[in-house]
């Protein structure tokens, strides 16, 4: 079931590489958190980008369902939770089907 | 093995303080991370799905227990407790931060490890035969020839923005145990018919989206003319390596597009030139790095009585256990592809009981080969049965090696930002599918090879059966290989026709070796069925 | 583009401008020449006696082919100033200082400081190249038989 189409800003944390998503204020490292962006996106990159926090920022496509955020591409999904073979180091350590959501 | 003198030594901790200054300037903004990502490549530092991914060099492959010891803490003291052995016989890290990757340099080149042109388009860790020194069929052990290689080719002034990466194997046995025909430039160290030692070159190797077999470009240089050689080899490349495109960058796309016979003289005549300024180091220092390899301290008169009472021993003895030139002495080869696991993973406690084992079982040696498992190249036979229980605890004793569940797999999606696709988890349902011993040794040798995007780093090209992840519309979907092999009689596989979904293609691998084993003859493997046989009788059983 | 030149020589600099590769083979007269990553820094051999200046274009940091016209030059017995002119970072100047160059012109201005930081990176090599610094193999081996 597809959701409204957005789109957010997402990158890495400059000095720890942790995957951050812009939220609107600031980054946060989950996917939830993320706000949809328009033709501000390119001033909030370059403005973020030179304050030296983050790096590899770039635009990707999502879709809102049940009020939670989906990256559209599988690899964005992975980016979000963490490596689906290893649970136990990802942002949902406690959920055995937290993978089926990246497929 | 080799030991750093303080010219080596003064060597990797300058590159260190480098590196410290260069994370600075990136951190302040002074460098822009446009200018910074081929800095922080040639210290091997990727930016990968998750966090940095930090690639650690083993030079050839071979790393003294102390070493090991220090990448399993490493491991619990920066990243999350695991490690990753490559193809390239190194180490990856995959949850480093930028800001303590200075530090880490700095806690490698305390025991002689660095992470030194690991990335970037320079000259990458040159690699080479995981049983050099103790197998019985080398001319030489390659070892010294390829220290003096890393050295000649580390900090290079004029290679070091090539048009694109460039990896270089040596082997001196004409068993290819280390893809050598799959590189930029592969040696192969030969006697000549006077008994004399040289190299022979082959150039314009290589996996990816063009996978090629490198031709032969010299058939004989002398062994104290090789520095010399790769120089003229490395500027012929340097010069007119395509700089246009980034996926026609390789050599293999130059010797190809050229001809190997116009690379070939173009490299003979800049070889011409070089061997008049006296760039090649003197004899002296080859006898000063072989020195360090020769006598590791095996013991003469040793017994080659084994006990093969205990049947798992017996099993793993004969799969994972080869000859060694001493008698009384084996070379243990220990998987890290345990049913279900993760392909090349160990965590930090695996990884220092390694060590612990290389320092009281195996001279203190160990080797990283490319197939992502560990070898111990000095085991006393009377040492096995211990050395075996003590692996068996820490989940390090499957007896596959070779076998259809010792699979070679890139990381794939779950960590890497270059991928189409996932393949461990592809891997883990086939080594579950094939879990049964008696089952995969019935299947005898099977190399199969899994990439999660055309750049190959799981070899997928050269597997008896090799799978491809692709991105197909959004979903992964893998197409399936046969046929590929890597050793002397190295070829590429062969698509075998549409691709799959992650249980398609287990399904169609198990149809695969179904055909093999209702067709094969005496003796034959699943690739000599293959070739005798063709694509034909496969395609039919899986596409029906 | 701002050129300050970094310049390790004792002679006069050269006055000229540089001329194209194309160009210098078209004249007879000129004394500075331009070589860029393409071209072939070899069809200047015949003529080295006359010119005082090569500069090599970086255009991008990335392309290294300046390094290999730079060493083969230097090599061929080219004794005139050798600069490096462009996309030139100070993460760059000791590998070029090794092959050859001896004046620099980079984009974005270099301290004087910060160059001799940047050369001194490392206190020894491992390669003989043309700078006549000494090997790290010549200095465990003094005097050694040549190969």
């Amino acid at each position: 079931m597809s959701g409204d189409k957005i789109k957010v800003i997402t990158g890495s944390d400059l000095r720890s590489g942790d995957v951050v998503w812009w939220t609107g204020e600031g980054w946060s490292r989950h996917v939830d958190n993320a706000v949809g962006v328009e033709h501000d996106a390119e001033a909030i990159i370059a403005r973020e980008n030179a304050k030296q926090v983050v790096t590899d920022t770039h635009v990707i496509d999502a879709t809102i369902e049940a009020g939670a955020v989906r990256p559209a591409h599988i690899k964005d999904r992975i980016r979000a939770l963490g490596p689906t073979v290893r649970l136990d180091l990802s942002l949902k350590p406690a959920d055995p089907q937290a993978g089926t959501w990246v497929i | 093995m080799y030991e750093y003198d303080q010219h080596d030594q003064a060597m990797v901790e300058a590159r260190v303080a480098e590196f410290r200054g260069q994370v600075a300037r990136r951190l302040s903004g002074e460098l822009t991370e446009d200018q910074f990502k081929p800095l922080r490549l040639k210290n091997g530092l990727y930016l990968q799905l998750h966090a940095y991914m930090l690639r650690v060099a083993v030079p050839y492959g071979t790393l003294s227990s102390a070493q090991m010891r220090v990448l399993g803490d490493i491991a619990d003291k920066y990243d999350r407790g695991y490690g990753h052995f490559t193809t390239r016989q190194n180490i990856q890290y995959n949850w480093i931060k930028l800001s303590d990757a200075p530090q880490i340099l700095e806690d490698l080149a305390k025991v002689q490890l660095h992470a030194i042109q690991t990335s970037g388009n320079c000259i990458r860790n040159t690699t080479s035969d995981h049983f050099a020194g103790a197998a019985a069929d080398e001319v030489v052990d390659p070892r010294p020839y390829a220290e003096l290689l890393r050295q000649w080719s580390t900090f290079h002034p004029e290679f070091d923005y090539l048009p694109r990466k460039f990896k270089v194997a040596i082997i001196a046995s004409d068993t290819d145990r280390a893809a050598m025909r799959l590189h930029d430039i592969g040696i192969q160290i030969v006697k000549n018919e006077a008994g004399e030692i040289g190299c022979k070159f082959f150039a314009g190797g290589g996996m990816g989206r063009t996978p090629m077999i490198a031709p032969c470009i010299a058939q004989f240089v002398p062994a104290l003319q090789m520095i010399s050689f790769l120089e003229a080899a490395l500027r012929v490349y340097n010069r007119h390596g395509r700089r246009d495109n980034k996926y026609k960058a390789r050599i293999k796309i130059l010797v190809h597009e050229i001809g190997v016979d116009e690379y070939a003289r173009q490299v003979q005549e800049e070889f011409a030139h070089i061997l008049t300024l006296g760039l090649e180091p003197p004899p002296a220092e080859l006898e000063r790095i072989k020195a360090m390899f020769v006598d590791p301290g095996l013991e003469s008169g040793l017994s080659d009585d084994l006990d093969l009472s205990d049947p798992d021993f017996a099993l793993w003895v004969d799969q994972n256990v080869h000859a060694h030139k001493q008698p009384g002495y084996a070379i243990v080869t220990i998987s890290l592809k345990p049913v279900g696991g993760i392909p090349g993973d160990a965590t930090a406690d695996q990884i220092r009981l390694m060590a612990d084992l290389a320092r009281d079982h195996s001279l203190d040696e160990l080797r990283v080969s490319h197939a992502q498992n560990i070898v111990l190249p000095h085991v006393k036979k009377a040492d096995l049965y211990r050395v075996w229980q003590a692996l068996v605890e820490a989940g390090l004793a499957t007896p596959n090696l070779d076998l259809i569940t010792d699979i070679i797999a890139c990381p794939g999606l779950d960590y890497c930002a270059l991928a189409n696709a996932r393949s461990i988890p592809l891997a883990q349902k086939i080594t579950d599918r094939f879990a049964d011993i008696g089952r995969q040794r019935e299947l005898g040798e099977l190399k199969l090879k899994i990439s999660g995007c055309i750049n190959a780093c799981g070899h997928h090209h050269a597997g008896h059966i090799g799978i491809l992840g692709v991105d197909r519309k959004g979903l992964e979907n893998y197409q399936l290989l046969l046929g590929g092999a890597e050793s002397a009689d190295t070829s590429l596989g062969t698509i075998t026709g549409p691709g799959f979904s992650e249980d398609g293609v287990v399904d169609a691998i198990e149809k695969v070796t179904d055909v093999y084993l209702a067709h094969r003859d005496e003796g034959e493997r699943f690739l000599d069925t293959y070739r005798r046989i063709g694509m034909a009788p496969f395609k039919e059983a899986i596409y029906g | 583009m701002v050129e300050t030149v970094l310049r390790y020589r004792t002679d006069e600099p050269v006055a000229d401008p540089a001329v194209t590769v194309d160009a210098f083979g078209a004249q007879g007269n000129a004394t500075a020449v331009r070589i860029e990553p393409g071209d072939d820094a070899l069809a200047l051999v015949p003529f080295l006696d006359r010119i005082a200046l090569i500069e090599v274009n970086f255009p991008s940091f990335a392309d290294g082919r300046g390094y290999s016209s730079a060493r083969s030059l230097r090599e061929r017995g080219y004794t005139g100033e050798l600069r490096a002119v462009g996309d030139v970072l100070i993460d760059q100047l000791s590998h070029m200082r090794r092959c050859g160059f001896d004046s620099f012109a980079p984009d974005k201005p270099i301290s004087p400081e910060d160059a001799e930081a940047a050369f001194a990176t490392w206190g020894e090599v491992y390669q003989k190249t043309v700078d006549g610094r000494a090997p790290i193999w010549a200095a465990r081996h003094p005097g050694a038989q040549k190969a």
